[in-house]
């Protein structure tokens, strides 16, 4: 035999079938569209994130330092007051001073790829026309394992550019645009003077401003156009474990004193951004499974005020106070699991239709949303639902255990 | 041996500003096996002081006694399972559950009170139901049955845990007189089996039978009388 509480709750739902089934239906929707809005609202950051991962470095050692340097000065007197005016701060030769060392240094570290790397603004000139490109100098055998270069790679390779002292690797907009393909021949203005290179590769990653904007040449045919013989201004590293790239970078600044910077600095702002957007839709989500709530309340509301004669002489009878409350705690608990079951079916096959849906601006044919479908989301989604559905119930349930019994008995006599 | 007293009984309610004297100190003592009625004009108090002897009302001052010990200062659970145990009430208007059946209704102070197993509290209800002549209806809903056959069924629940007290609140108010014979009959048959029996009615035929009479008006206690056997 059920539990007395529990048989009169539903008895109480069994009378209110419709009620129930649209307050079931309420909360349904509510667990049913956390489930999926918050899964392709993941998914997309879940894919942007790994995006970022793949086709940025994990850390950028760069020439800059993060507090300017001292003034003499001050490291000799730490403790003492000083009031230093008219300083000019020397024009510092750009570049990574001691880029060789540093190098050394990640080549003994396991799980360690780096690509040396000197950024600078070139020209290119063909058919009479000038295209301005940021231009990156790199090692080409280095490069092939610290980014992913290699993997958008469309026409030729890394190694024809090994290969070549004045091949250069262009992106497939920038060479739609050109109108030129592998073997030809372009004219470069650059600061250390003028050049010619030839095309040996073309890549696609599917990011127009790269495409459009951005050529890879040899580190030394670099160094030379720019006129900075030996220089390095970045080191770019790839980690075998990501998760290492903070204390990572933490460690190579302390250690070389320039900055060195993990993904998720460099990223931060569009990290900053998923934060702000998961609040939005976590907190929209939970407001629609308030207003199922809202649909619990009111059918335990109505109950309770229908039944209070019968609450009255259960009382009477001897039924403690919070036996009433139980029994209909217990009917929002009812209504609340069986929502929240409802939506968890509801939800998945939302997030399987979503994942069906094309991706809006899909870099690839045939990219759809990605949405996740993860075990914790129905239990988090299914767990609010409880807590609002209870919360929901207990309201009117405590308003019916204090009901004084007599006041109806007294007043139904 | 009183087994159910008042102390002093004093009820007053607050509604705002204005005091309403509900009862107003009375002392009377129940034996056991008795069969009592409390009698007045409307608004006399007398379901007031029935309501405080079954311990679902709080005194504002006095005291009920219960086997000599004080209830007044007990919490509200404690005295909760004191009538859940000692007392069966019926009231003018029957209260039964519409959604349950009658066995259900009748089984409903057994299960809170957990005392006995499904099928002993299936067979106890049963059988208090056949003392009432109503074992043909224990399938049915309350919808499904004549007024007196409503309130036998709520005189079956009150009956469910064996309690030593009935206390009735005119149960007869909305019975015809035969339906009322029958239920005055089948309540002196309880004090006849030992339990206390207290009865709220103005129904002066009624209270002409029972074997005692407390009289009420505007709450304080009128000089008792006492019916003797032959009367009746």
């Amino acid at each position: 035999m059920l539990p007395l509480s529990l048989d009169i709750a539903l008895s109480h739902i069994r009378s209110r079938k419709r009620q129930a089934l649209v307050s079931v239906l309420g909360v349904a929707i509510g667990v049913g569209f956390f489930i999926a809005l918050s899964g392709m609202m993941n998914g997309f950051q879940d894919y942007y994130r790994t995006e970022l991962i793949e086709s940025n470095p994990h850390i950028v050692i760069s020439d800059e330092y993060r507090t300017p340097a001292l003034q003499p000065l001050e490291g000799a007197e730490k403790d003492a007051v000083l009031d230093i005016k008219r300083v000019l701060p020397r024009d510092p030769v750009r570049g990574l001073a001691n880029a060789p060392r540093i190098m050394r240094a990640l080549d003994l570290m396991p799980g360690v790829h780096y690509a040396p790397t000197l950024s600078g603004q070139l020209l290119l000139r063909r058919a009479g026309r000038d295209y301005a490109v940021s231009a990156l100098g790199i090692a080409p055998l280095k490069e092939e394992r610290a980014s992913n270069l290699v993997r958008d790679m469309n026409q030729g390779s890394l190694a024809h550019l090994a290969a070549a002292a004045d091949g250069v690797i262009i992106g497939a907009k920038l060479a739609e645009k050109m109108q030129a393909g592998i073997g030809d021949t372009l004219a470069v203005a650059a600061r250390g003077g003028r050049a010619t290179l030839r095309v040996v590769g073309i890549f696609k990653t599917g990011l127009e401003q790269l495409d459009a904007g951005r050529v890879y040449v040899n580190l030394t045919k670099q160094q030379a156009m720019q006129g900075r013989a030996r220089i390095v201004n970045q080191i770019r590293i790839r980690l075998a474990d990501i998760r290492q790239s903070i204390p990572m970078a933490e460690m190579l600044e302390s250690r070389f004193g320039y900055k060195a910077a993990p993904w998720e600095e460099t990223n931060s702002r569009i990290l900053s951004v998923f934060v702000l957007q998961n609040f939005i839709i976590y907190s929209t989500l939970t407001a629609i499974m308030l207003v199922a709530g809202f649909g619990i309340y009111n059918i335990i509301s109505t109950v309770v005020g229908e039944k209070a004669r019968d609450i009255a002489i259960m009382r009477s009878i001897g039924l403690p106070a919070p036996a009433i409350v139980r029994m209909f705690l217990v009917q929002g608990l009812i209504v609340g699991t069986i929502g929240a079951l409802a939506g968890c079916v509801m939800g998945y096959f939302m997030a399987r239709g979503l994942a069906m849906v094309p991706a809006p601006g899909a870099t690839e044919p045939g990219q759809t949303l990605r949405v996740l479908i993860q075990g914790w989301r129905f239990v988090l989604a299914g767990g609010i639902a409880l807590l609002i559905a209870a919360w929901a119930a207990w309201l009117p349930a405590r308003r019916a255990a204090r009901t004084n019994p007599l006041n109806i008995i007294r007043g139904a006599t | 041996m009183s087994v159910l007293a008042t102390r002093n009984l004093t009820r007053h309610l607050h509604d705002g500003e204005v005091e309403f004297t509900l009862v107003e100190d009375v002392s009377v003592s129940f034996a056991e096996g008795e069969f009592a009625v409390i009698t007045g004009p409307s608004g006399s108090g007398k379901s007031s002081l029935l309501y405080l002897l079954g311990l679902l009302d709080v005194p504002t001052s006095g005291d009920v006694l219960l086997d000599g010990e004080s209830t007044a200062r007990l919490p509200e659970d404690a005295r909760a399972a004191l009538r859940l145990r000692h007392f069966g009430f019926v009231f003018q208007f029957h209260f039964l559950l519409p959604e349950l059946t009658v066995l259900d209704n009748v089984m409903l102070p057994m299960r809170q009170l957990a005392r006995l197993d499904e099928a002993a509290m299936r067979s106890a209800a049963r059988g208090v139901l056949a003392g009432l002549g109503m074992e043909d209806q224990a399938r049915k809903l309350p919808s499904q049955l004549s007024g007196g056959q409503r309130q036998r069924v709520a005189v079956a629940r009150a009956l469910a845990n064996q309690p030593r007290f009935i206390l009735a609140d005119e149960p007869t108010g909305s019975l015809d007189s035969r339906n009322s014979a029958a239920v005055f009959a089948m309540l002196q048959d309880l004090s006849r089996r030992g339990h206390t029996v207290i009865v709220v009615t103005h129904d002066a035929d009624f209270a002409v039978r029972a074997g005692r009479r407390i009289k009420l008006v505007d709450g304080r206690q009128k000089p008792e009388v006492r019916i003797q056997k032959s009367e009746i």
